[in-house]
């Protein structure tokens, strides 16, 4: 059993809104735990765009997604959150009226007086190709990360796609596996450039396979993948015998487990009202793109207001019948020290 | 206003209006054509809006960009004939264009 971690707030979703929240939280003296199934923040500021210019964002005529993504780090530090990043939450259960049990996919177990929901479009997983019958193969044969590199020691292992995971996990497990071919539908690569050089270094020195084409079918029996058909980019096909396949396809958006918490959903989004960006349970918000009311705008900008007065009503939850006296950061002592400016 | 068609696997055809300008994404999820999901909402940053152009068109369309060439990368059964429909600009020139949704975009 892991430790418990309490805090006021979890919030779910290291993307600009999620960011924005640990800011607004923070100057209410609540503190926080971020939660990001990613490795890094931004969200999809980070994995979807980060070279790509935004803008919409008020006073920052344009700005890239990599670059609000550091400067809201930047801007949240004086707050100090703890991230969780790798970590996907799984499950929330509401304890009475002491706020909320939450559990991640890595075993890390919350304790928090509310939850923040800022989940965006639901959480990044990988793509899976949808190659006829490849569902029998998952988790047996057909791997879409490698949680543990051992796994694939002594086999004939298959890597398809020409992006960096693909690279990677190209060089890493060539050491290991007993053979290793890498399938792209292309000569060419969006990966790191040394990367491509080491790999083809391997492939000229018989190390490593590396086949042009696509996957079309898999050939096997019981979970255990035998071999990988495979249409030429001459249009011939042909067979890859392997027993172990890494289809490296990017990440795509799914609602995720955020559906089996009991929420009231509306296609896929979460109902909130206007005033507190509350979901119908009470002590769990939702801001973002992931929540929906009427008149409901997909923008960061959006989010960052949600994001402020969710804060107020977190406040008054954690510290009933305290009054909240409001207050601007450019005059207020009391949160200028918090922000460590004064 | 140009008119494009949206083939389904199923057979299936949609047809819809399109200012130029738009891309053919837009134009898919303006009018709600299934099978063009568009995660990233135009950005050539996912492959979720991969379309198959018709034969006849494939000239007039023109050619995948470069960073289109590499998203295409996460698409799955690319062919010749495939373009994101996010980097395809609607003009006069394409009123009558006709494209097929693959079966899966993932």
């Amino acid at each position: 059993m892991s430790d418990v971690i309490t805090t006021d707030a979890v919030i779910i979703g290291a993307g600009p809104c999620g960011l924005f929240a640990v800011f607004e939280l923070g100057l209410l003296d609540i503190r926080c735990h971020v939660v990001d199934i990613l490795d890094r923040p931004g969200g999809q500021c980070a994995e979807l765009y980060p070279e790509k210019p935004i803008y919409d964002i008020p006073a920052l005529p344009v700005v890239t997604g990599a670059e609000l993504t550091s400067r809201l780090m930047e801007q949240i530090k004086p707050f100090n959150p703890t991230f969780h990043f790798n970590h996907m939450v799984t499950g929330v259960r509401k304890l009475g009226d002491e706020g909320f049990e939450l559990e991640t996919d890595g075993g890390l177990v919350f304790r928090s007086r509310v939850v923040v929901i800022a989940a965006g479009g639901g959480s990044f997983q990988p793509k899976k190709p949808p190659i006829p019958g490849i569902e029998a193969y998952e988790g047996a044969s057909v791997f879409y990360s490698v949680k543990k590199m051992e796994a694939l020691r002594g086999k004939d292992v298959l890597i398809v796609g020409g992006g960096d995971s693909a690279l990677d996990w190209t060089l890493n497990l060539q050491p290991i596996a007993r053979s290793l071919t890498l399938l792209h539908r292309r000569d060419d690569f969006r990966a790191a450039p040394d990367s491509v050089r080491k790999m083809r270094e391997l492939a000229e020195a018989g190390k490593i396979h590396f086949r042009l084409g696509q996957v079309t079918g898999l050939k096997g029996g019981d979970g255990i993948l035998e071999a990988a058909t495979v249409k030429g980019n001459d249009g011939q096909s042909f067979d890859i015998a392997c027993n172990a396949m890494l289809p490296f396809f990017g990440l795509t958006m799914k609602l995720g487990p955020v559906a089996e918490w009991g929420l009231n959903l509306h296609e896929n989004l979460i109902p909130v009202d206007t005033e507190k960006f509350e979901t119908s349970v009470e002590g769990i918000f939702a801001i973002g793109d992931i929540n929906t009311y009427p008149g409901k705008l997909k923008l960061i900008l959006s989010g960052f207001h949600e994001a402020a007065l969710m804060a107020q009503k977190v406040f008054r939850l954690k510290n009933p019948g305290e009054r909240l006296m409001f207050q601007y950061t450019t005059s207020s002592s009391s949160l200028q020290k918090k922000l460590g400016v004064s | 206003m140009a008119k494009i068609t949206f083939i389904q696997h199923s057979g299936a055809e949609q047809t819809v209006e399109g200012l130029p300008g738009m891309s053919v994404m837009e134009a898919a999820v303006k009018n709600m054509v299934p099978g063009i999901d568009a995660d990233c909402g135009g950005a050539c940053a996912c492959a979720t809006c991969h379309v198959y152009v018709e034969p006849d068109w494939v000239e007039k369309v023109g050619a995948r960009n470069a960073m289109e060439e590499d998203m295409l990368d996460f698409a799955f059964d690319v062919r010749e004939n495939s373009r994101l429909s996010c980097q395809i600009k609607i003009s006069d020139a394409l009123d009558g264009l006709r494209v097929k949704v693959p079966e899966k975009q993932f």
